[in-house]
């Protein structure tokens, strides 16, 4: 097994700093947008951003709720793994609400597919956009595309993408992980 | 994470990781119950048949429940209007509500080890939703989970479990269930109610309702079952309720606040009044709602283990 650094520390956070500056481009004070942090991997991102957008930005009361797709996916009973399940918690309203998903890595789109139809359990929000760390190109499964990403990466199927965190993995780092 | 076993069939037959693992998985459900939107589509090509040879109302409702929020398709099945009554086997009833495509049994049935008996000649995962007085595995997970949830763990707890021991399913359930998760048990009620051997599960009988209560955190009601009664176990139920019953004055008397729980359905006046189960310390209801949750938690993950190419 090898691995390859994509991103250090330092263009993990000028990426974080650029999807910050993206976000309030559209979102201007956040008063109608929710972020959702996808379960388990997105959730240090969107953490990531919420801090970031508070204490460098200067916004305040930005909404943040984790999203559990779990019961959603298409692949149970199929898999040989168990799935496993994380929380959900999102303690605010979503109908008429401006949604952004948030995840580390967009593969084959299948996780943000089911995180569509979980969202809708919680009402009818007025848009959802995507927003991940890293864009897998040609790989996705279906036609979802992100409306913010961090960086663009080509990778091959036995390839795999490892995004750590500092405050999970020690770390702050992206790799590419061959087999 | 998966579950040991293939069917619910008792507590006896599962471990304790089994138990665990069913409770982290209720603790999403109970969110997902609570949610505008109750429903989340995972069993939407699993279909469940409820056979229900004996009557029921809360359990057979709780467990329809589960399954519709869960997206599966549901028959149910009731003994009173089906051909039983024309003389067809257990095993070819089963067997024939299955070659219509049924992946999953939830089945109360007046006989015990009725689930046991089936799971061995029949291809599907059985629930056992009550088999005589032998076990209700869902009842004593919802019981368990409900004192986790109220006391924050079960380990170390006490409960006494107050009653008709000998004709409950409940009973043997919830001291199965509550010795794995490391509770200590004792039984109450009138001698004639007792099994002979409840000392070998380790459980000790307290013949007196006030030293009980003293001694414990959890105090569990059980109903007088006057249905499964041949003989007379005590002379009346004015009787029963004056050494057993529990009242407000008793509760009130007691050294600390314990928790009092009750399976449904209650008999009021007889084996608790109505202002006890009426009351803050009564969680009654929440064992209802934890009721649908836990068996949500069951049947996904059985029907995890149920692979999708053996369909």
């Amino acid at each position: 097994m090898s691995q390859k650094v994509l991103l250090n520390a330092t263009e993990i956070n000028i990426a974080l700093n650029r999807l910050a500056c993206q976000l309030i481009e559209n979102h201007d004070d956040f008063s109608n947008t929710v972020l959702i942090g996808l379960q388990p991997r997105g959730v240090f991102l969107a953490e990531r951003l919420k801090t970031l957008l508070e204490e460098e930005y200067d916004i305040e009361n930005i909404k943040l709720g984790y999203l559990d797709i779990t019961f959603y996916r298409d692949d149970f009973r199929r898999s040989n793994k168990p799935l496993e399940a994380n929380k959900t918690s999102i303690i605010f309203i979503v109908e008429d609400k401006r949604v952004v998903f948030i995840d580390d890595v967009l593969f084959t789109g299948r996780s943000i597919r089911s995180a569509l139809t979980a969202i809708q359990s919680f009402g009818r929000p007025l848009e959802i956009e995507l927003l991940t760390l890293i864009d897998r190109r040609f790989s996705r499964h279906l036609p979802i595309q992100p409306d913010y990403r961090g960086r663009q990466v080509d990778a091959i199927d036995g390839e795999k993408v490892r995004v750590s965190w500092k405050e999970n993995d020690g770390e702050d780092a992206v790799y590419l992980v061959k087999n | 994470m998966e579950l040991s076993v293939n069917h619910l069939l008792g507590i006896k037959y599962i471990t304790e990781a089994d138990i665990q693992l069913i409770f982290e998985t209720a603790d999403h459900f109970k969110e997902v119950i609570n949610r505008p939107i109750k429903k989340v589509p995972s069993l939407r090509d699993i279909t469940i048949a409820n056979l229900f040879f004996e009557n029921s109302t809360r359990t057979k409702l709780s467990f329809e429940l589960a399954e519709k929020r869960l997206s599966a398709d549901v028959i149910n099945f009731a003994s009173s209007s089906s051909s039983v009554s024309k003389g067809e086997t257990l095993i070819d009833t089963v067997n024939n509500i299955l070659s219509m495509k049924v992946d999953m049994v939830v089945m109360r049935h007046p006989n015990p080890g009725a689930g046991v008996f089936l799971s061995k000649h029949v291809k599907a995962s059985i629930v056992n939703a009550g088999d005589g007085a032998h076990e209700h595995p869902t009842q004593a997970l919802l019981d368990t989970y409900s004192i986790r949830e109220k006391l924050g763990d079960v380990a170390g707890k006490k409960v006494v479990i107050i009653g008709d021991i000998l004709h409950s399913r409940v009973a043997l359930s919830n001291i199965f269930a509550l010795q794995k998760l490391g509770a200590l048990v004792k039984v109450c009620g009138p001698k004639t109610l007792m099994p002979k051997f409840i000392d070998k599960l380790g459980v000790s009988f307290e013949p007196k309702l006030r030293k009980a209560l003293e001694w414990c955190d959890v105090a569990n009601m059980l109903r007088v079952q006057n249905e499964r009664m041949d003989i007379s176990y005590f002379p009346t139920t004015r009787e029963y309720t004056q050494q057993f019953g529990l009242n407000k004055a008793l509760l009130d008397s007691l050294s600390k606040e314990i928790v009092v729980m009750h399976p449904g359905p209650i008999n009021r006046g007889v084996e608790i009044t109505s202002d006890v189960a009426d009351s803050k310390q009564s969680i009654i209801l929440e064992q209802v709602q934890n009721g649908v949750a836990i068996r949500m938690a069951v049947i996904y993950l059985l029907a995890s283990k149920i692979k999708h190419n053996e369909d």
